[in-house]
């Protein structure tokens, strides 16, 4: 659940506001009195100290444990980089890491079809407008583990109903989850389905930002709906749509709870859907192997920073900021 | 005029079908979810498909029960969910008004060190977070569920925003007549933000509701599980029993359902919040 854009405008916003309240009143050079000092630190020490033990401590065991090697009895020894050059050198990593940057790149088509709604939501006089936002908003809510049996039963081979309406059209019954060829394609189309009502909300409130006067003025000069779309909505939603694709690739790097359910251990295509995530799990908590779990987990979060870095650098080309 | 009318009714009109066709889709796995429990396994597995229950048949939410300690498990959900969201609402929202209205020694470190906290990956630090809650001879208890959940970089920065929007003169009144930090704190901040605070309990409470991987590492006895990771224990135990899968997950699923549908205000918000800057 990383959000961090939205912190990056807090901290702007926070930056904005200090100033302004440093030249209030009491006066630009009082420095901070011991009692509140005294107070901020009691409010800040719970938190504080539940980071230290349970997050900024882990992060450097982490650390430490991804140049260990752990034997079966606890004995654990320092094996330098071992640990990375397996992570570099075993091919179900790469197939794992291909996997969930398809993950992602499937995940981005949610964008579209979530903006879509949106604007059609959007327009004016629409009766109905929460209620349709209400059901869009379900399968976010709902238990992952739910989805992912549901669909698996929707998809299943012999006894699905996706197979049963097909065979009206004459298509012959497929084997969606555990064919490797249509496996990683049924996990990311559920995937899909289940955030499209998150986005959603994220693009209502986008477009509620925008002015109205700018659609008054627009509709004089004889724009349709579709034109109004495209030069008024949809630039000015791209701060929205940019944070939307930023949380869309995190999330999707960290696709675990959808393939954990809806790929048994058993299955065929278990291999070509694998991401990076339940692979980690399978290397940590299955197989025992804590070291280089803990180095794939420093790939994955690499992964992460440089395609952040990435679409922050691409951001320039495409994002209007009003 | 009259052309005009008609025309702008007939654009609602498709705009009505579309919408519908989409909401459809988002609404039907949950219907054939819930026709599927109702169905004998016979049933449920005969070819042609039928679309509704010969009779309706509710053995398989009883069987659910009696096959794993379900009753148990939701209440360790709700044990889980209760303990991440009020540890959430109390710690975030304490170090948030520090941050964001008090001036101490170190705020720009420690604010830093907590960005930090947000930016990192869970995969990264859930090996750890396993042996801590290993040594503190708290795996298969309750406690390891929502311990280290309850401790929100998240919910702070989201608190913390809030508090920013407040105007500074109540503060200033109230410390003029003699209200110390936490009684400001506690009587007047703290209930203007009411709304953040609703929010932020709402998407906690889902987000500990709906986890998986960290209740699957600590709590490996059935008893101890949240419904969550009980479910995928369903799953291994029915592989092929469709109606008895469809209504456990329908258990499991159905208290965060119908937490959204009496609270949508405060999860839009939540999501709102989260999203966009706004």
């Amino acid at each position: 659940m990383a959000v961090f854009p939205s912190t990056a405008a807090a901290e702007a916003e926070g930056r904005i506001r200090r100033p302004r309240t440093k030249a209030g009143p009491g006066g630009a050079t009082r420095g901070p009195n011991s009692r509140t000092q005294k107070a901020a630190y009691l409010f800040i020490a719970p938190i504080g100290l539940g980071f230290l033990l349970f997050y900024i401590w882990p992060m450097f065991q982490t650390f430490g444990y991804s140049f260990t090697s752990f034997g079966p009895f606890g004995g654990n020894s320092w094996i330098g980089g071992d640990n990375y050059a397996r992570v570099l050198q075993d091919v179900t990593v790469w197939r794992a890491v291909g996997n969930t940057l398809l993950y992602g790149a499937i995940g981005l088509v949610t964008l579209p079809l979530s903006i879509a709604v949106a604007a059609l939501l959007n327009r004016r006089g629409l009766r109905g407008v929460s209620v349709y936002r209400a059901l869009y908003f379900i399968p976010f809510v709902t238990l992952p583990v739910a989805v992912g049996l549901v669909w698996n039963w929707l998809y299943n081979g012999n006894f699905g109903l996706l197979n049963e309406v097909l065979s009206w059209f004459g298509m012959s019954r497929h084997y969606w989850v555990s064919d490797p060829s249509s496996a990683l394609w049924a996990i990311g189309l559920v995937s899909v389905w289940q955030s499209i009502g998150y986005y959603l909300i994220i693009f209502i409130a986008g477009i509620k930002g925008i002015p109205q006067d700018y659609y008054e003025a627009a509709e004089l000069d004889g724009a349709g709906p579709v034109r109004r779309f495209f030069t008024i909505t949809l630039p000015l939603l791209s701060p929205s749509i940019f944070f939307a694709a930023i949380i869309c690739v995190i999330n999707s790097l960290q696709m675990f709870d959808l393939i954990y359910v809806m790929m048994a251990p058993t299955n065929p295509a278990l291999g070509s859907t694998q991401s990076v995530v339940s692979l980690f799990y399978q290397w940590a908590f299955q197989q025992n192997n804590q070291g280089a779990a803990a180095a794939l987990a420093f790939v994955l979060m690499l992964l992460t920073a440089s395609l952040t870095y990435l679409q922050f650098r691409l951001q320039k080309r495409w994002v209007h900021y009003a | 005029m009259r052309d005009r009318l008609r025309r702008v009714d007939g654009g609602s009109v498709a705009t009505h079908v579309i919408l519908s066709l989409g909401a459809l889709v988002m609404v039907f796995p949950f219907l054939w979810q819930l026709l599927t429990a109702l169905k004998t396994l016979g049933e449920a597995v005969h070819v042609p498909t039928t679309f509704l229950p010969e009779k309706w048949n509710w053995s398989s939410f009883e069987e659910v029960f009696t096959a794993l300690p379900y009753g148990k498990m939701l209440g360790n959900s709700v044990i889980n969910t209760v303990g991440r969201t009020v540890g959430q609402l109390v710690f975030c929202s304490l170090a948030a008004y520090a941050f964001a209205r008090m001036r101490f020694r170190g705020k720009n470190v420690l604010f830093a060190l907590f960005l930090s906290v947000l930016l990192v990956p869970s995969s990264l630090l859930v090996l750890p977070q396993y042996d801590i809650i290993q040594r503190l001879g708290l795996l298969n208890s309750a406690p390891a569920l929502f311990l280290p959940g309850m401790f929100s970089a998240f919910g702070t920065f989201m608190l913390r925003q809030f508090f920013l929007s407040l105007p500074r003169e109540l503060e200033e009144a109230a410390r003029i007549d003699g209200a110390g930090p936490f009684r400001i704190f506690w009587s007047i901040m703290l209930p203007l933000i009411r709304p953040a605070l609703a929010a932020l309990a709402v998407i906690t409470a889902m987000w500990s509701w709906n986890d998986l991987l960290w209740p699957l590492v600590v709590n490996t006895d059935p008893a101890k599980m949240p419904i969550s990771a009980g479910l995928t224990s369903l799953e291994g135990q029915f592989e092929t029993n469709y109606p008895v899968m469809m209504a456990g997950s329908l258990i499991a699923s159905l208290p965060m359902i119908l937490l959204y549908l009496f609270l949508q205000r405060h999860f839009v918000q939540g999501i709102a919040q989260s999203g966009t800057k706004g």
